[in-house]
């Protein structure tokens, strides 16, 4: 697993986001969840990620695992696929935080300015389902990792082993 | 991929817009939203575009409309139609007017990542197609010649081995194989290639109109002669001179010739003064001179004298491998000077092609696919177009395997049959030879029930 050289701050959870709900479609408005993490989020911090348990949309896509801000300050990743209950599979813990860990990852990686990745081991890879987060791996590929050191470099954060 | 993939997104609503292109924009495509149809139109003319994502329901022009416009100029611009109102309806109406898919709002991520990756990956082996399709029509030209038939190109060979000598050199051939190419690549690969080369059709005018043709006159030398003129003989100094349908001059003229090409001079009309000339000979000529020799049309000594080398070019109907080569450069040719796009010619109008005798060989083959082009509505061309433009003579020109009224499936079928027979049963070679796929020509096999019993 990689991980970023960058400390972390869990801020206290906030209210269920009730104002991105859509009675017809039972979901989340995931952009306005995003926006709503964007106005909250304080200079002192370099990017600011939400998790969610809810299930989130985009208007044009049946749902989304996460959204980013690409090259910008916020992300937001729903949990609520990544659970093996969601597919009536028994819980599995482990196999959750991975994909969470993986999918936060990745859309950190849109917040650096990344793109998606055809390799399919980078975390920067699409996956439109848990199978796909399963097969790739919780690093980026030498290419990627090139371009978030660069992106580092930039906001003068040393990306060191 | 050189630059990022484009993607234009037309959509009247804005939260679409937004959201459809965040999310392709993480995908690392170039993505350009627009609001309108009109919109659209207008920033095609900007930029290129690899894919259009196009909303069905909008005010003013719709999805198909604007789609149409768009096929019009773009043909090969992949087009997307998105709708929230599916039906089965407006979905066949979609594909069937040229749509490369139709989505339902909102999208499946999986089903809309795939169909975009399936676009791009599919443009990219055009791409490549179209290039090393190029490169390999390349390897089969010759200054203007193109052929990938082994005569051909060993007369593509002797042209370079004796180009730079100045032996005089007869081409035979029927009509519109291509003479007068070979004659201009012998002069483009010799060292007189930056002196004139002169043809001279020796058919089309009378003897004294020929000779004074050929050989110029003095003032005064014939009533009209108002001033000195020189001939091509004179004007092709240092270069080469072309003699077209040499077997048609009357004996006076092939007099003449053989004392020029002995001395190396001329003499004008009205003068005795003769005047040195460096000229290089080629002569052509769609008759057989070996029995005009013998019906004593034709002067032994001329022929031997001309005769130094023979270049015999084959007629089409031998070498029927060269038809779909030369279809494709024709087809180029007159995209280019007309401004269509038409892409290729379908899989029964070149059977057909490659079953006519061609009497006309490469020029009326060339008159076929300049008219089909023109009449072309898609970009495909059909025996729809294929068929008007032979005229009335289609009929003679079909090959020996059948009577004139024999149906189009026969003659494919008699066709199909001589080409697997000649190449025994060798079904790469065949479908190769046929321009079809190796697929195709088993169906085919089966179609007709043919079997090594036909051999
Ligand atoms: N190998 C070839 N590749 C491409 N085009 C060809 C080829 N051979 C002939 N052509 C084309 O076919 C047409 C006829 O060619 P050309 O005039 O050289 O024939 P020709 O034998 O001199 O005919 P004719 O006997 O009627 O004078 C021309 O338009 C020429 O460009
Ligand atoms: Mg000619
Ligand atoms: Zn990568
Ligand atoms: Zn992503």
């Amino acid at each position: 697993m990689d991980t970023l050289p960058i400390p972390v701050r869990v801020l206290p959870s906030i209210e269920s986001p009730v104002y991105a709900f859509d009675p017809d479609r039972k979901q989340y408005y995931s952009t306005k969840i995003l926006r709503y993490i964007v106005n909250s989020h304080s200079d002192s911090a370099l990017r600011t990620i939400g998790i969610t348990a809810v299930d989130l949309f985009i208007p044009i896509l049946t749902y989304v695992f996460g959204e980013a801000q690409l090259d910008g300050k916020a992300a937001i990743v729903s949990g609520a696929r990544l659970k093996q209950e969601y597919y009536g599979l028994k819980p599995d813990k482990r196999l959750y935080v991975e994909r969470l860990f993986k999918e936060l990852m990745h859309e950190l990686g849109h917040t650096f300015g990344l793109t998606h990745c055809d390799l399919s081991y980078c975390v920067m890879h699409l996956s439109n389902n848990v199978t796909g987060i399963d097969k790739k791996t919780a690093t980026f590929c030498e290419n990627h990792r090139d371009q978030l050191i660069n992106k580092l470099k930039e906001l003068e954060i040393p990306y060191g082993k | 991929m050189a630059s990022k993939p484009s993607i234009m997104i037309v959509d009247d609503e804005e939260i679409v817009r937004t959201s459809l292109s965040s999310w392709l924009l993480e995908d690392g495509y170039d993505v350009v939203p627009v609001e309108s149809g009109k919109l659209a139109l207008e920033a095609l003319k900007k930029k290129s575009y690899d894919l259009m994502l196009v909303d069905l329901k909008m005010p003013e022009m719709d999805g198909l409309e604007l789609m149409k416009e768009v096929k019009k100029f773009l043909p090969d611009l992949p087009v997307i139609i998105m709708t929230a109102y599916a039906t089965v309806d407006t979905a066949v109406k979609a594909i069937k007017e040229g749509a490369f898919d139709y989505l339902m709002k909102p999208f499946d991520p999986e089903e809309i990542s795939i169909t975009i990756k399936k676009i791009m990956k599919q443009q990219m082996l055009e791409q490549e197609n179209i290039y090393l399709r190029k490169e390999l029509a390349k390897q089969f030209q010759f200054h203007q010649l193109y052929s990938k038939n082994k005569k051909m190109q060993e007369i593509f060979e002797l042209i370079k081995n004796v180009a730079k000598t100045d032996v005089t050199i007869l081409i035979h051939g029927e009509t519109g194989t291509g003479k007068e190419l070979i004659a201009r690549a012998l002069h483009a690969e010799s060292l007189r290639k930056d002196r004139p080369f002169v043809p001279v059709s020796c058919t089309s005018l009378t003897e004294t109109l020929l000779e004074s043709e050929l050989f110029g006159h003095e003032k005064g030398a014939f009533t009209g002669a108002s001033t000195m003129v020189k001939g091509m003989f004179e004007m092709a100094d240092k270069g080469s001179i072309f003699l077209d349908e040499i077997g048609d001059i009357s004996p006076k003229l092939q007099m003449d010739l053989l004392r020029v090409l002995e001395t190396k001079e001329i003499v004008r009309i009205g003068s005795t003064q003769p005047i040195p000339v460096d000229v290089r000979v080629i002569a052509a000529t769609n008759r057989d001179l070996g029995k005009a020799i013998a019906n004593g049309i034709f002067r032994e000594d001329l022929y031997y004298r001309l005769n130094v080398i023979t270049i015999d070019i084959p007629p089409l109907r031998e070498k029927p491998e060269d038809i779909p080569l030369l279809t494709e450069q024709l087809i180029e040719k007159v995209n280019r000077e007309t401004g269509k796009s038409v892409k290729r010619v379908s899989q029964d109008a070149m059977a057909l092609l490659m079953q006519y005798r061609w009497p006309g060989n490469i020029r009326e083959l060339k008159n076929v696919i300049e008219r089909s082009v023109v009449l072309a509505k898609e970009d495909i061309i059909t025996l729809n177009e294929v068929g008007p433009c032979f005229g009335r003579n289609v009929k003679d020109g079909i090959s020996s395997g059948g009577s004139a009224d024999m149906s189009l499936d026969q003659m494919e079928k008699n066709h199909i049959t001589s080409v697997l027979k000649n190449n025994n049963w060798n079904i790469s070679t065949s479908a190769q030879i046929l321009g079809i796929d190796r697929t195709t020509l088993y169906n085919k096999i089966r179609k007709y029930n043919l079997g090594e019993d036909n051999k």
